[in-house]
């Protein structure tokens, strides 16, 4: 048991490694980078950057480096304490009292991931929150899709054929086909048009900037249902159908008969023994549940204009702000890892077949 | 994952009724079996065939529009869906026709306000002469499948902010939309297959790393991913390349769920006895995977990838409406729904929002072939 739990572990470092580098070879795909185009735009309105300047800046990003070493001194600055930062000015560059800008030499806290080029500021400063309240989003939706899932999978298993297995059956495949944004566009619409009120945000007005307190974090449950429900509507009519099928192919099983001519009653039968059953594969489809979740609570988040991950990371795409848009991915990536790696630990925790097997899947 | 079963009802898949006669079914080859099966999947079945009205109208995408795609009608900007009529004031008419629809500013508000003109009727034709046009850029025609004679307008699902009918975008972008997909999936199939036979057949620390890559890659999002990917195209590329960039994009992650596929099967097939037989016969690695291993697994590659393409459909459309994929002027049904991008403009104008009822349809029916098909590809499972 628990060395294989050490074996789970232990095989993530090199997941995790190919997927910094796949991140990293991301960041550096597009042709040019983001220094000239903010070089080219800075000249557009008439300033004029020193040369010495922008050679410096090449070489204190390393932009002209190979692209392995550039890989490598990222990665080294991820992992290990950078120099002491600069208090002094913004990250970028010092406004001096004559005009002129001169370069900070920032190395930055821990974990460091590089500097935004837009924003002027470190990219772990600027993914923080964000990244939190990307998680927070992803397990409460998670959650609400077992909530839902489960229930309805057992009801329609139970009630083979009813009249509610169809219409479940309709709308979950309706919930598959349908785009994330566009039932975020819906809920955007109907709340405009109907109640009269703005469905997009985490949080009211009052709350945008207040630091956290009891009356944010209710404020933030009433806000959060809407991206709830859009992020989590595929994965739970995926959910109902694995949990509806799984449950069928336990009930007809012999152990069912013999608990039932023994008189156990239904529910107890039911959800003590074809039910638990049935959970198992549910768990081990966290790990492509997750980057389902993920994936679409970014593309929702821009629609809803959630602060998270979503809607900055479109932007430093779009600007191509290496390092923000890189370690985003990396991070968003991570998560999926680390929420499979969870899910297997359940699923050990959950199955003593797999427990004493002696093998992990 | 899915199953349709549920939404079959029970009485139509006995097989004491529905079996074809017993002497010509046991003499059926493995494909006859399959295409029989497939056919009791009734809903499969029809939605085979919107698929395939789909492509149709895909491929014939100039005739099939009452339109041209760069055709605006400056007078008719942001017109709602026009009504067609069965019933006038003089009685019921034979076939459906639209009034003549006259649009005018609001005094106020100066938005545009439509009204229907009940003095004039435009009767709905079929195989009608209207904007001349080239099919597929080679045979000069003016003839449109269906339309209203000069003079009236028919905008069956409204029109855009540059007076340009929203019907005829839809069905131009369905060639768009529809071919990505097709081409995405051929990548993916090519690439699937390939390292899916390499990591089955080989076995040993080739399997191993190959597998492991197709888990690094399946933790990434995929949205976040092909967000990535795709931003990655250069900005000078023209609606082509940018087009082909877009599939290679989507195929990036597409080929995995392949590879898996093909790598089972071939472990299970390998140890068969007539891979055996025929590696001591002395046929090469490479002969006994494409003659002899191939055909046991065709069926289950079909199926895979008939459900990839709905992804690949939602991908392209995901891309779009954020700005990362197909961008105008080429027309695909993404690039549609991004003009429905602001609740405003949703609110306003709704019929903004029909491309993605194309969208939701032709996922729906993809799955649902997609189902049949896996129903149908071990016909000899129960």
């Amino acid at each position: 048991m628990f060395h294989l739990i050490l074996k789970r572990i232990f095989w993530m470092i090199p997941t995790l490694w190919a997927i910094s580098f796949i991140s990293f070879a991301l960041i550096q795909l597009p042709p040019g980078d983001y220094l000239t185009s903010y070089i080219t735009a800075l000249e557009e309105t008439g300033e004029t950057v020193a040369e010495e300047q922008v050679a410096a800046l090449r070489q204190r990003y390393n932009l002209d480096e190979p692209f392995l070493v550039q890989y490598f001194k990222w990665l080294n600055n991820l992992l290990f304490f950078g120099f002491e930062r600069q208090e002094s000015g913004s990250y970028l560059w010092v406004e001096e009292s004559d005009g002129t800008r001169s370069f900070n030499y920032p190395w930055f806290k821990w974990p460091d991931m590089g500097v935004s080029f837009e924003w002027n500021r470190p990219v772990t400063e600027l993914v923080g929150e964000r990244l939190l309240l990307t998680m927070v989003i992803s397990i409460v939706t998670l959650l609400f899709t077992w909530a839902v899932a489960i229930p309805i999978g057992i009801y329609s298993a139970v009630h083979q054929y009813s009249w509610a297995d169809y219409t479940f059956s309709v709308l979950g495949f309706i919930g598959l086909a349908t785009p994330n944004f566009l039932l975020a566009l819906v809920f955007m619409y109907v709340g405009y048009s109907v109640f009269d009120v703005s469905a997009g945000g985490l949080f009211s007005a009052a709350y945008q900037n207040a630091p956290w307190s009891v009356a944010k974090f209710t404020d933030l449950l009433a806000h959060l249902w809407i991206p709830v429900i859009v992020i989590g509507t595929a994965g739970t009519a995926g959910l109902i159908r694995v949990m509806r099928g799984n449950l069928l192919d336990e009930l007809p099983r012999q152990y069912v008969m013999t608990a039932r001519a023994k008189g156990v009653g239904a529910w107890k039968l039911l959800l003590k023994y074809p039910v638990r059953v049935a959970l198992n594969p549910l768990i081990s489809t966290i790990g492509w549940v997750l980057p389902g979740i993920v994936s679409g609570s970014v593309i929702t988040a821009v629609v809803l204009g959630l602060p998270t991950t979503g809607p900055i990371l479109l932007r430093s795409l779009e600007n191509q702000d290496m390092y923000l848009a890189g370690s985003m991915i990396m991070a968003l990536s991570f998560l999926t890892v680390i929420g499979t790696l969870i899910s297997d630990l359940l699923l050990l925790w959950l199955d003593p077949r797999i427990r004493y097997e002696g093998q992990s899947r | 994952m899915m199953t349709t079963e549920s939404v079959m009802p029970a009485e139509n898949r006995n097989p004491a009724t529905d079996d074809p006669p017993a002497t010509e079914f046991y003499v059926a080859s493995q494909w006859q079996l399959m295409r029989i099966k497939f056919r009791k999947h009734r809903l499969a079945v029809w939605s085979g065939r919107m698929v395939v009205a789909f492509y149709l109208v895909a491929i014939f995408c100039e005739f099939a529009a009452p339109y041209r795609l760069e055709d605006s009608h400056l007078d008719h900007i942001y017109a709602p869906p026009q009504r067609l009529h069965l019933i006038a004031d003089d009685g019921l008419h034979l076939f459906p026709f639209v009034y003549a629809y006259k649009g005018m500013r609001h005094p106020e508000t100066l938005r545009p306000v439509y009204t229907e003109d009940r003095s004039r009727t435009y009767p709905l034709q079929f195989f009608v002469r209207g904007e001349p046009y080239r099919l597929w850029g080679l045979i000069e025609t003016d003839l449109h499948l269906f339309g209203v004679e000069e003079g009236g307008t028919l905008f069956l699902l409204g029109t855009d902010s540059m007076g340009r009918d929203l019907l005829t975008r839809i069905i131009y972008g369905s060639r768009i939309s529809l071919t990505v997909g097709l081409f995405g999936v051929t990548l993916s199939f090519v690439f699937g297959l390939l390292i899916g036979a390499v990591s089955g057949y080989y076995g040993g620390w080739i399997d191993n790393l190959i597998q492991r890559l197709i888990e690094v890659l399946r933790s990434f999002p995929s949205i976040p991913l092909w967000m990535a990917l795709s931003a990655s195209l250069p900005s000078t590329w023209s609606p082509l390349q940018v087009y082909f960039g877009i599939t290679v994009v989507l195929s990036f992650l597409g080929w995995t769920g392949l590879a898996r596929v093909v790598r089972g099967k071939i472990l299970a097939l390998r140890e068969e006895d007539y891979a055996t037989a025929a590696s001591l016969v002395g046929a090469s690695k490479a002969r006994i995977m494409i003659r002899h291993l191939l055909p046991g697994f065709t069926s289950h590659i079909i199926v895979s990838l008939t459900l990839t393409l709905p992804n690949m459909i939602l991908g392209e459309t995901s891309l779009s409406f954020l700005g990362l994929g197909l961008r105008p002027p080429i027309t695909s049904w993404g690039v549609l729904l991004k003009e429905a991008q602001n609740v405003q403009a949703v609110a306003l104008q709704p019929w903004l929002l029909t491309p993605a009822a194309f969208v939701i349809i032709a996922v729906l029916a993809f799955n649902f072939v997609g189902d049949g098909l896996r129903d149908a590809a071990d016909p000899y499972a129960r």
